[in-house]
């Protein structure tokens, strides 16, 4: 962690609080266990064998560290700044879930639970919590909104193959938010043996910070490898942001550092002043969901909006407590972008570079798009690329017009 | 003394236990909810837990969320939950009222002006079911300037030293979960719930009352010989779910009889408690 003066990376306090931001909202009997939760992570984390466990398998089976790529062509067809791309999209799996899975299946090794459960959107964390449950043969339960594996079929499949059971949640909107009331209602009534795995670093304390910790590798790389390539740090680092798991793990090694601008990418859907977007810190209010204390999308009755976007991943009127706290304090600006500029980059990332991004990715590099023409050559962009596009090609191809 | 305390004092003195029905307010509209509200004094609930609805219910099974969703969508909102007690209360100026429900609609409201509100309409409780102790100092504090019980879950998870932090502040009853999962799914186990009800009588001198897996009469009975008070929420949402095709009059009649069934087996039960207590003595 750093030593600066009036860090903003020594989050959260104590009970779990960015700020006015994130806690430990839950029914009284999942609380002792949220506490003993919070106490073997900060256990573990003392313990340097257990990052050595985590270190070697991020090496050796997730295939870190993931490369920071050059975007020449892209950065030629913009005439701006210098665009790098951090490729979380060739990781084992997939995707940035992957790093924060490992890190919380081996807590709940140290911790004796051998039950996994998961929710998952667009199913690169099911995915990846399938994977990792393979991986140490534990019995896994996926939770996911009908309407979400209905458009993300291959992951669907993936899962399945990969050994987990996939639970269909057809509560409320049948999509993230419900996925995640339903695996909170599973582990309610199975607080003994079972472990949660959250992907992303929303919910209750200290997932939050949990989820961050792991995913800080993706911005940690980042850094030196800018360093090593360009012998300084990006100008502006740019992520996309649903929950939040690969913005935070992205902007957390940077916030320290005023030269970095720092942009979050939300999805607009069919635009904010639309009723279906799913932009929580553009157009959301304060309140309690999931565990936190969050911006989220509310009525003005406390009840919680559905959200939509083109990507499953980002669909969800929740967002991580401490980048709710990061977008009060202005270190970090958010943005959005709507299905049809994530669709627009999701082609033209892929007949550009060769590189057929997530659709949830595609946002962070539609809102490259918007900003690079106007930085200056010499200046450096680095956007994450949570993961690839391959699970979204039977969707976007239905809003291209393509029959498969 | 409040309407809860009151309430818990006359049912010790004539040796019974308390029936504790739930329903979602506007569940499944805000006339029927009333008319429903209003026979069930008669029909024996001592005391009302009205649910404020909301469209996450996390803690909740499938019936209990239903009805929630019911009654968002006939218009329900913290505002009309407030008019449903304060209309109830024109009539009934005994029977306590404990909203239940979760944090959000109450942060969108504004706690202190929230509690300040339920208090005026009438209501004497609140169970707030994603506000532990370690997060409910917000809503504690202005309930104790308006004179509202913060009423306090225990679990099956909750060891010596957990029960001391849910007791410290606590206050009305409190409300102990028969199972570990969310309402009206698994079948408690009674006696792990009679040492658990135990375990809280030797802590506190609040009444217990039961809730969560009690589903039929012969359940309430079994829950009474061991507690002050029995809570029966799933069973009769469904039988509102189960009735929703049948004329509004009919529903609410239907719903009122189920509640006096349960209502006769905890009171019941509880007296012949009591008489055993004596023949033992």
């Amino acid at each position: 962690m750093s030593s600066h003066p009036n860090s903003l990376r020594t989050g959260p306090d104590a009970r779990g609080h960015f700020g006015a931001y994130g806690g430990q909202f839950v029914a009284e009997t999942l609380m002792p266990l949220v506490l003993s939760l919070e106490a073997a992570y900060e256990a573990a984390k003392k313990d340097p064998s257990f990052q050595a466990e985590l270190d070697g398998l991020l090496k050796h089976y997730v295939g870190r560290e993931s490369p920071l790529y050059f975007a020449e062509r892209l950065t030629e067809h913009f005439g701006g700044a210098k665009i790098y791309l951090k490729r979380e999209d060739l990781n084992h799996t997939g995707a940035h879930k992957i790093n924060n899975c490992l890190g919380q299946i081996l807590l709940a090794r140290r911790m004796g639970k051998c039950r996994i459960i998961a929710e998952t959107g667009a199913g690169q964390h099911g995915v990846a919590t399938a994977t990792v449950c393979a991986r140490f043969g534990l019995p896994c339960i996926i939770y996911m909104g009908e309407v979400d594996i209905e458009r993300q079929k291959p992951n669907v499949f993936r899962m399945k193959l990969l050994g987990a059971e996939v639970r269909p949640v057809s509560s409320g909107s049948r999509t993230l938010k419900d996925a995640m009331n339903e695996a909170i209602r599973d582990w309610v009534a199975n607080v003994e043996d079972t472990f949660y795995i959250i992907g992303s670093a929303a919910g209750m304390h200290p997932y939050p910070m949990m989820v961050r910790d792991f995913q800080t590798v993706i911005g940690n790389e980042t850094r030196s490898q800018m360093q090593a390539r360009e012998g300084r740090l990006p100008d502006m680092v740019v992520a996309c942001v649903g929950g939040g798991s690969n913005a935070i793990g992205m902007f957390h090694p940077f916030l320290d550092d005023p030269s970095v601008e720092i942009h979050g990418v939300e999805a607009a859907g069919d635009g904010v002043n639309t009723p279906r977007h799913a932009a929580t810190l553009t157009k959301g209010t304060p309140g309690v969901l999931h565990g936190s204390r969050s911006y989220l999308l509310q009525d003005g009755d406390g009840q919680i909006i559905e959200a939509h976007s083109i990507s499953a991943g980002l669909d969800y009127p929740g967002v991580g407590p401490e980048h709710s706290w990061l977008k009060d304090s202005g270190r970090v600006k958010y943005f959005s972008v709507t299905d049809k500029e994530a669709l627009d980059a999701f082609v033209m990332l892929s007949k550009l570079e060769g590189i057929i991004p997530a659709l949830e990715s595609a946002h962070a590099v539609a809102h490259v798009a918007r900003i690079a023409p106007q930085m200056k050559k010499d200046q450096l962009i680095a956007a994450c690329l949570s993961g690839r596009g391959d699970k979204d090609i039977f969707s976007a191809a239905a809003l291209l017009g393509e029959k498969l | 003394m409040s309407r809860i305390a009151a309430r818990f004092d006359e049912l010790k003195a004539s040796g019974r236990k308390a029936f504790i029905p739930f329903i979602s307010a506007g569940d499944p509209d805000a006339e029927t909810s009333l008319a429903i509200m209003e026979k069930l004094p008669g029909a024996g609930a001592d005391i009302i837990e009205l649910g404020m609805p909301f469209s996450d219910p996390m803690a909740d099974g499938p019936a209990v969320q239903a009805s929630s969703l019911r009654a968002l969508e006939s218009g329900a909102n913290m505002i009309r939950t407030l008019e449903l007690v304060k209309k109830f209360r024109k009539n009934d100026n005994k029977t306590p009222i404990v909203l239940m429900g979760y944090f959000s609609p109450i942060h969108a409201y504004g706690a202190a002006r929230f509690t300040k509100d339920a208090a005026v309409a009438g209501a004497d409780g609140l169970i707030v079911v994603d506000l532990p102790p370690e997060e409910d100092e917000v809503l504690r504090v202005p309930a104790k300037v308006q004179g509202l019980d913060i009423i306090r879950l225990a679990t099956p998870t909750s060891d010596a030293e957990r029960l001391k932090t849910i007791l410290k502040d606590a206050s009305g009853f409190i409300y102990y979960v028969s199972i570990t999962g969310v309402t009206g799914t698994k079948d408690f186990d009674s006696t792990q719930v009679e040492a658990a009800v135990a375990r809280i009588r030797a802590a506190t001198s609040l009444p217990v009352a039961v809730g969560f897996g009690v589903k039929t009469p012969a359940h309430a009975a079994e829950m009474a010989r061991i507690a002050d008070a029995v809570v029966v929420g799933s069973a009769i949402v469904s039988h509102i779910a189960d009735k929703m095709s049948a004329p509004r009059a009919e529903l609410a009649g239907s719903v009122v009889e189920l509640c006096r069934s349960l209502a006769t087996s905890t009171h019941n039960a509880s007296s012949g408690a009591a008489q055993s207590d004596k023949v033992k003595a």
